[in-house]
């Protein structure tokens, strides 16, 4: 890293499939502006680091300002449905169709742009360690670190976000 | 007459830059790169972009609905 690089670190706990986009656009776009990156995943932001990202999923509940086009208006979800199995899923369908048919990049698209850009992504230990989730099933890149780790990335860094 | 062109017709912040990132990656210094972009967002972008990486904005246009940028490598 040269002296006069920009450094951003933003602290991921979100693992929801819209709440995924800021931390991997502001990385993604960061790291092609030639910031020094680093992603600090921590407990349910972790779930964004699983080799498989089939499974995120939005939650319908307790989000009013949710409004998805559809037929011609704007649907929100009551809480009272949220609340059904099987909506949170479908809800997530329509968003993942949604994405496709906007040409917004999806989520692994994104995180692959990551990879390549050499954002350094740091997964915490103690999150892995609680949730019982097996290194393996993580991404190859992930490198795992602790509260030190992160801060001794934030303290030589411009930009810290917490997301 | 541009060196490259790159078209990102039909996608979403931040699919241009990125891609734009890309291509510019693969062009020798003064070098040109033609982006085609359908997202409006992309003007003040693509300005922020090259403000960024020190690449140059020759010119940015709009036609129909369709944005064309020249950036020049630095």
């Amino acid at each position: 890293m040269s002296d006069n690089q920009k450094k951003m670190t933003i602290i991921v706990t979100k693992g929801t499939l819209d709440w995924a986009y800021p931390p991997f656009i502001l990385a993604s776009t960061a790291a092609s502006l030639d910031v020094d990156v680093t992603l600090f995943f921590t407990f349910y932001g972790l779930q964004l680091l699983k080799k498989d990202l089939s499974h995120l999923q939005i939650s319908t509940l307790g989000n009013p300002a949710m409004e998805m086009p559809m037929m011609g208006m704007h649907m929100t979800m009551p809480n009272l449905i949220s609340a059904i199995p099987g909506v949170d899923a479908m809800a997530s369908n329509m968003m993942r169709n949604l994405i496709k048919k906007k040409g917004v990049a999806s989520i692994p698209e994104l995180r692959d742009i990551c990879v390549e850009s050499d954002v350094k992504i740091v997964g915490c230990q103690m999150t892995l360690d609680l949730f019982e989730w097996s290194k393996d099933s993580m991404i190859p890149e992930m490198e795992l670190g602790g509260a030190a780790t992160y801060m001794a990335e934030a303290l030589e860094s411009d930009i810290n976000l917490y997301i | 007459m541009a060196t490259q062109t790159l078209d990102t017709k039909g996608m979403n912040c931040p699919l241009p830059i990125l891609k734009t990132k890309k291509a510019i990656k693969g062009l020798n210094s003064g070098e040109t790169l033609e982006v085609l972009s359908t997202d409006p967002g992309s003007v003040k972008d693509m300005e922020a972009f090259c403000k960024s990486t020190g690449n140059t904005l020759v010119s940015s246009t709009e036609n129909g609905g369709v944005y064309t940028y020249v950036i020049e490598k630095a």
